[in-house]
């Protein structure tokens, strides 16, 4: 259990920034989503793991129960990547859409020169 | 409990939703309850320093939860005081836009203000490190929005860039939280304190590396080298009043590394001794003479400035990572000074934009330029820190303060070194801009390979009063600092002794509910 979570952690970050480095927008919000994946794994996991276990306390008798913070936090962190990611696709469907190109890097001309007033 | 402790992130949280459902086509009542909100904050702000400004450490505990199993607000001197920051810049930035116009050129500028204000003071004032993720995103949310306010494809690409690496260093920070979680078993800052505080020496690797990686997540905040590459591209192609308010936003990051290192994980913790200062004093140099290198390198009146702030958030680092009362309440002084320049030389930036293109290049002569020739040269005076404003107060201090530490020698060389260099770039810039400034026509032909791109210039402004306003209003501000350096001073002491007795916070916070 704890390998196969670790592994999926470390498969799924690596993954997300080999894909982060790529040129185009597209891959790079797919990076992006993988790493929010292994993320909230990771976080999921920083309660430590336990099988069937419920995240209640149980008031009536001892049984074993599993931190319930860290699913609070991984809601949490779902909810704000999945907006930032369709922020991202939004901006980058923009960005698209007006310079007709999908490369996510600047030309020199563009970062120096002209852009403030041009594009006023 | 004080209610007051809340309205700062209640007042825009409330105000921003209310401007896009019912004030969404009615630009001129978005203007006014949107200064209105702004001077409201002023106000809060104003009534929290006064609160905090006696000492005592208040704490708000949301839905009344005890202290490490509900969230916290925590309203401490440095807290109210970049509060206080925040809503001064804001109201100077709002009225700026609106004279320029700047928030007509795209939609929502307003309510898109308002929740990136709601995020900077609720950054400012959590006392939960979780909450702190939670309002990072928030302020950072309305960023993505505000940077690319007015479109245009280079401003849409640079912010694709800006958004991608703000969401990795979410994620960072994401990681680091989880790390700390898992060996605390807390995220309430002064619960975290206490924990750390407790744990045995022998088996900390994990607890220092969340840490470091917390550290790494604040310095992409603060544009650290080698994390600062999300700020030079970003803040000359946002629109310059947005690029303004920013100026707040890197402080937010040295913020949460001056709270967390003298709190949590502070200089008298044996676990984590010395594993901030030592890897932030050499990144903050770093920084410092990159950010004047820039200065002197760039071709665009925009850029420059960016690169200004970074050089100021290299001198206000350095003051940070030396982790001394003194050293910190000089860093203060430098935060609030750099904070209103930096604001002010963005403002004088859109000011040059707007008449002739920003480009350091002395072709385009523009209109008033005798009036914007002497704002520029008292915003290049404050940015720089030459005597008599309250930069060249602002770097004696830090200098002053590191004269006890052990690298003194690279510090002071650093600074001055630095400071020599930036004079020159700015002075560079001045003179091309304000001074060679000739009608193209009469230059030289028309250089072909930018023909195409010739600048279409938006029509001049219609409320000039508002920019100008604005504008000395932080020039006016920088004139404050400088002439009540003194009791500013022994404030910002106050508030360093306070941040390096984390007793009284954590007793505050832990023990809030019981009093």
């Amino acid at each position: 259990m704890e390998a196969l979570l670790a592994s999926a952690v470390g498969v799924l970050t690596a993954a997300g920034i080999f894909l982060i480095l790529r040129r185009r927008t597209f891959p790079v919000i797919l990076g992006l989503s993988l790493l929010t994946y292994a993320v909230n794994a990771f976080l999921f996991a920083t309660g430590r793991l336990a099988l069937n276990a419920p995240p209640v306390l149980n008031k009536y008798e001892e049984v074993a129960y599993t931190d319930p913070l860290p699913q609070a936090l991984v809601l949490t962190a779902i909810v704000i990547s999945f907006g930032m990611t369709a922020v991202i696709v939004m901006i980058a469907l923009g960005a698209y859409l007006s310079s007709k190109d999908d490369r996510i890097d600047m030309k020199a001309h563009d970062s120096v020169d002209a852009a403030p007033g041009e594009d006023a | 409990m004080n209610h007051w402790i809340i309205a700062p992130i209640v007042l825009p949280a409330l105000l921003a939703p209310f401007i896009i459902m019912v004030l969404r086509y009615h630009l001129d009542l978005q203007r006014i309850f949107s200064v209105a909100g702004t001077v409201g904050l002023v106000g809060i702000a104003l009534t929290l320093t006064a609160q905090a400004a006696g000492g005592e450490i208040q704490v708000y505990e949301l839905g009344n939860w005890p202290a490490p199993f509900g969230i916290v607000l925590v309203l401490d001197r440095l807290s109210a005081l970049m509060v206080l920051l925040t809503s001064l810049l804001a109201l100077a930035v709002v009225l700026y836009a609106m004279g320029s116009g700047w928030d007509k050129r795209g939609r929502h500028f307003h309510p898109l203000f308002q929740f990136q204000l709601m995020g900077v003071c609720g950054a400012f004032l959590t006392g939960d490190a979780f909450n702190l993720f939670v309002f990072f995103e928030v302020l950072l949310i309305a960023s993505y929005g505000l940077m690319i306010h007015g479109g245009g494809p280079v401003r849409f690409k640079a912010g694709v860039q800006y958004v991608t690496y703000n969401l990795l260093g979410s994620t960072l920070f994401l990681f680091a939280l989880g790390t700390l979680y898992s060996v605390t078993g807390t995220l309430n800052m002064a619960d975290l304190a206490v924990r750390v505080a407790d744990l045995p020496t022998e088996d900390t690797a994990l607890l220092r590396v969340g840490a470091v990686l917390l550290l790494l997540v604040f310095c992409i905040k603060a544009a650290v080298l080698p994390l600062h590459f999300w700020l030079p591209a970003s803040y000359s192609l946002a629109p310059m009043p947005v690029a303004a308010l920013f100026a707040i936003m890197t402080k937010v990051g040295a913020y949460s590394i001056l709270r967390m290192y003298t709190l949590a994980f502070g200089p008298d913790v044996a676990i984590t001794q010395g594993l901030a200062g030592d890897w932030l004093l050499p990144a903050a140099l770093v920084t410092l003479a990159i950010g004047a290198v820039g200065i002197l390198g760039t071709q665009h009146i925009a850029r420059m400035v960016a690169f200004a702030a970074i050089a100021s958030m290299g001198t206000l680092l350095i003051a940070v990572s030396l982790f001394t009362p003194q050293a910190t309440a000089a860093a203060l002084y430098y935060a609030v000074h750099s904070t209103l320049a930096a604001g002010l030389m963005f403002l004088i930036a859109d000011l040059v934009i707007e008449r002739q293109g920003g480009r350091i290049d002395g072709m385009t002569p523009m209109p008033q330029s005798g009036l914007i020739a002497t704002l520029y040269f008292i915003g290049a005076i404050a940015l720089a820190g030459m005597p008599p404003l309250s930069g060249f107060v602002g770097k004696l201090l830090v200098m002053d303060a590191a004269r006890d530490a052990g690298d003194f020698t690279a510090i002071w060389a650093v600074i001055l070194v630095s400071s020599f260099i930036t004079i020159v770039g700015l002075a560079r810039a001045g003179s091309l801009i304000f001074w060679q400034s000739h009608d193209a026509r009469h230059n030289n032909e028309p250089d072909p390979e930018n023909e195409d791109k010739v600048i279409h210039l938006p029509p001049p402004e219609p409320m000039p009063v508002l920019t100008f306003s604005a504008v000395f209003g932080l020039v006016a501000g920088l004139i404050g600092l400088t002439l009540f350096a003194g009791p500013l001073m022994e404030y910002t002491s106050s508030m360093a002794e306070q941040l390096y007795t984390p007793d009284h916070y954590i007793d505050a916070v832990l023990k809030g509910g019981e009093q």
